[in-house]
């Protein structure tokens, strides 16, 4: 799950990471309030206003503004900003409009750095990284200059020590004992959060260090671990809407793992690898007709008729699916509720568009004879190369 | 022959009493598991009943408090783990902190965090402990032994290992093979989660060990760094033959991986990465998953 950076830094501030002072706004007028509020809260007229949407880039894209002039020159870069269609590179061309926006103060900045931590699924540990090259992607350093990032991992025995993060501290130049202790002291509450809080990643880029010499988390970047919702109630209310695809929305309602893509071949699979490989065979033999997959789904091992149900007519009413591919291998899913499932659906929605069915596994004698007496026109499959063949042919390729 | 499990095999169920527990208990011991405990706090004194195999009658399991009651009781040498997330990591090390050698992990959703505990305490157990899982169906020697999930009718005895990071396509694999009449020695579901417990090089160790098995189906898929090193290890130490299949060759970057974690893994995350490593190493991916099968029997011949 993320979240926006306003989020991130109000978790950030209850666990004593330094993050400069800052206002979340809803609206202009609640912009130009808190910049405001701001100037004399600091005595500086300088704020920032920065738009808030679940994806990096949003300087470059033009989604953050400094206000030199108090109050009213914050409202102005506000109604440039405010519902704006943000583009950046993490966005997608489509760009993601900007609900929310969040108002700074600004900071007399010496240096730009950047510390992340991560899980390493490789090494096990909580690996934090960093690199003197802050404010910019950290994906173009890793492929550029990889030698400019500094890794330590953490023994979840011991918890991350000392030495660690002056290694990383040294590693960014950071030598002056006073800000060497404010380093040291930010990451230890960094890793708190990252434990206590769930995070599969934790971000700032850039940490800054002031010319007053602190150290202040200038960006926050979480991502909260989807798995540790039970855990965590208070998520409900960090969750933004607004910031999610629909369709994948109601997927998750129904307990559905749904991923929308750009092909015409609509998928109901059961099984997270199974429906990665049914999408890779549509490409296999699609590719050159122009035919893809429209969507990940896995129905999962435990699904009801309803869900499955509920996941045939998401594909249904999809627009640009052309034909559709169900592809079972029954374990604990049993291949006669997937059928009836399937005709549910299309009884109450109608099927418009070729349908290819290739079932096998647990109660498949009783799934191909609900399909056989329902009516419905339906391609059966033998095999999954069988299943991919049928379908690109009946999306008019592939002959 | 075969690896880690087999008639011998004394299983333990933790979270017998639950749903997904009950009802896979009973399909292990119908299909011919020796199931000789469970375990659920607070259910300690109850009897579980289900149908024996082979029309052998009803199978009474004694319901225990705590792993390490059922261990004394019973001699149980494995554990298969029903406990949903909350208390899943705890019914791990519940496992491992009573002896028990061969730990299997069911259980999908645990928290990272969790696992990364779990996984340290593992390591101080120097290898003497195995973890199969979490999020995984299990694993089963055809005619044997099952624990876990998997549909037991589709496996058949014989001498492919097959090894997965997914379920259902390690059941297609399974599949697959059946229908060619190509028996299976032994197949482990390890699990999709980022953080677990063997990985591909701990079974093809143990599968190049084993003298009944005569080949490696391997499934991975994107993310992570586990399928180079099976290719690493493929390459320097394994002398059977090992057909591959990567899933997610056509996923959209992002959707599903964290980027720190790509840079992480070194650019190592792509299945692009991974069926080359694989290939410069000797084995062969099969160019789509409808033939996994057919690829090892070509390597086999």
């Amino acid at each position: 799950m993320k979240i926006h950076e306003y989020q991130a830094k109000q978790i950030f501030a209850r666990y004593g990471v330094p993050i400069p002072k800052g206002y979340p706004a809803f609206s202009v007028a609640d912009a130009e309030a808190v910049a405001g509020k701001l100037a004399a809260e600091t005595g500086s007229p300088v704020v920032v206003v920065k738009a808030q949407i679940h994806a990096g880039g949003r300087g470059k894209g033009g989604g953050v503004k400094v206000a030199k002039g108090g109050a009213a020159e914050a409202r102005d870069l506000a109604q440039k900003i405010f519902g704006m269609q943000l583009v950046t590179h993490q966005t997608g061309p489509a760009g993601q409009k900007v609900r929310r926006l969040y108002v700074e103060q600004g900071l007399d900045i010496a240096r730009e750095l950047y510390l992340g931590a991560v899980i390493d699924r490789d090494r096990r540990r909580v690996a934090f990284m960093a690199s003197t090259e802050g404010g910019v992607e950290i994906e173009k350093v890793a492929a550029e200059t990889p030698e400019k990032i500094v890794t330590v991992h953490v023994d979840p025995a011991v918890g991350l020590a000392g030495y660690q993060c002056r290694q990383l501290a040294f590693a960014l130049g950071i030598g002056g004992k006073e800000t060497l202790g404010k380093f040291v002291k930010m990451m230890r509450a960094l890793y708190e959060v990252v434990l206590k809080e769930d995070c599969s990643l934790c971000e700032v880029n850039p940490l800054v260090v002031t010319k007053g010499n602190d150290v202040v988390a200038l960006d926050a970047k979480l991502n909260l671990d989807d798995n540790a919702e039970f855990r965590h109630p208070e998520w409900k209310d960090l969750e933004d809407r607004d910031e999610e695809d629909p369709v994948e929305l109601e997927a998750k309602a129904a307990g559905l793992n749904y991923v929308s893509l750009d092909g015409n071949v609509g998928c109901l699979v059961n099984g997270a690898g199974l429906a990665m490989a049914t999408m890779d065979i549509i490409k296999h033999f699609g590719a050159g007709h122009g035919v893809a997959p429209a969507n990940f789904l896995d129905v999962g091992g435990g699904a009801n008729q309803e869900q499955v149900t509920k996941a045939f007519k998401m594909i249904l009413k999809s627009t640009k699916v052309k034909a559709i591919f169900v592809n079972i291998f029954g374990g604990i899913m049993k291949c006669d509720v997937i059928a009836n499932g399937v005709v549910a659906a299309a009884k109450e929605l109608g099927l418009k568009v070729p349908l290819v069915v290739r079932l096998e596994g647990t109660n498949v004698e009783l799934g191909r004879k609900i399909l056989n007496e329902s009516g419905l026109a339906i391609q059966a499959a033998g095999t999954m190369a069988d299943g991919a063949k049928k379908v690109v042919a009946a999306v008019g390729g592939g002959k | 022959m075969s690896v880690l499990v087999g008639k011998d095999t004394r299983l333990l169920v933790q979270g017998i009493t639950g749903s997904a527990g009950g009802f896979h208990a009973k399909q292990m011991i119908e299909y011919g598991t020796q199931v000789v405990a469970g375990a659920t706090p607070g259910k300690g004194g109850e009897k579980f009943e289900a149908t024996a195999a082979n029309g052998g009658g009803k199978a009474v399991v004694p319901v225990f408090d705590t792993v390490a009651e059922a261990v004394k009781a019973t001699g149980a040498n494995a554990t298969v783990i029903f406990v949903p997330p909350p208390g899943a990591a705890d019914a791990i090390l519940e496992a491992f902190d009573a002896g028990i050698r061969l730990v299997v992990c069911i259980t999908e959703g645990i928290p990272v965090t969790d696992m990364l505990q779990v996984r340290r305490v593992l390591e101080g157990l120097k290898g003497q402990t195995r973890l199969i899982g979490p999020n995984c169906p299990g694993i089963i020697t055809p005619g044997a032994c099952k624990i876990g999930i998997m549909p037991g009718h589709i496996h058949k005895a014989g001498h492919v290992a097959v090894v997965s990071r997914s379920g259902t396509l390690t059941y297609e694999a399974v599949g697959q093979l059946t229908a060619m009449g190509v028996g299976q020695s032994t197949c482990i579901g390890i699990g999709g989660d980022p953080v677990g417990g063997m990985d591909f090089v701990d079974c093809l160790e143990l599968f190049q060990a084993d003298p009944d098995t005569h080949g490696v189906i391997l499934i991975g898929e994107i993310g992570g760094g586990a399928e180079e090193r099976a290719a690493r290890y493929i390459k320097e130490k394994m002398k059977k033959p090992v057909a591959a299949f990567i899933a997610g060759t056509t996923a959209p970057p992002g959707k599903r991986m964290g980027h720190a974690g790509a840079i992480i893994a070194g650019g190592k995350g792509t299945a692009a990465e991974k069926i080359r490593a694989l290939e410069d190493a000797g084995a062969r991916v099969a160019p789509t998953p409808s033939d996994m099968a057919s690829t090892l029997a070509g390597m086999m011949k």
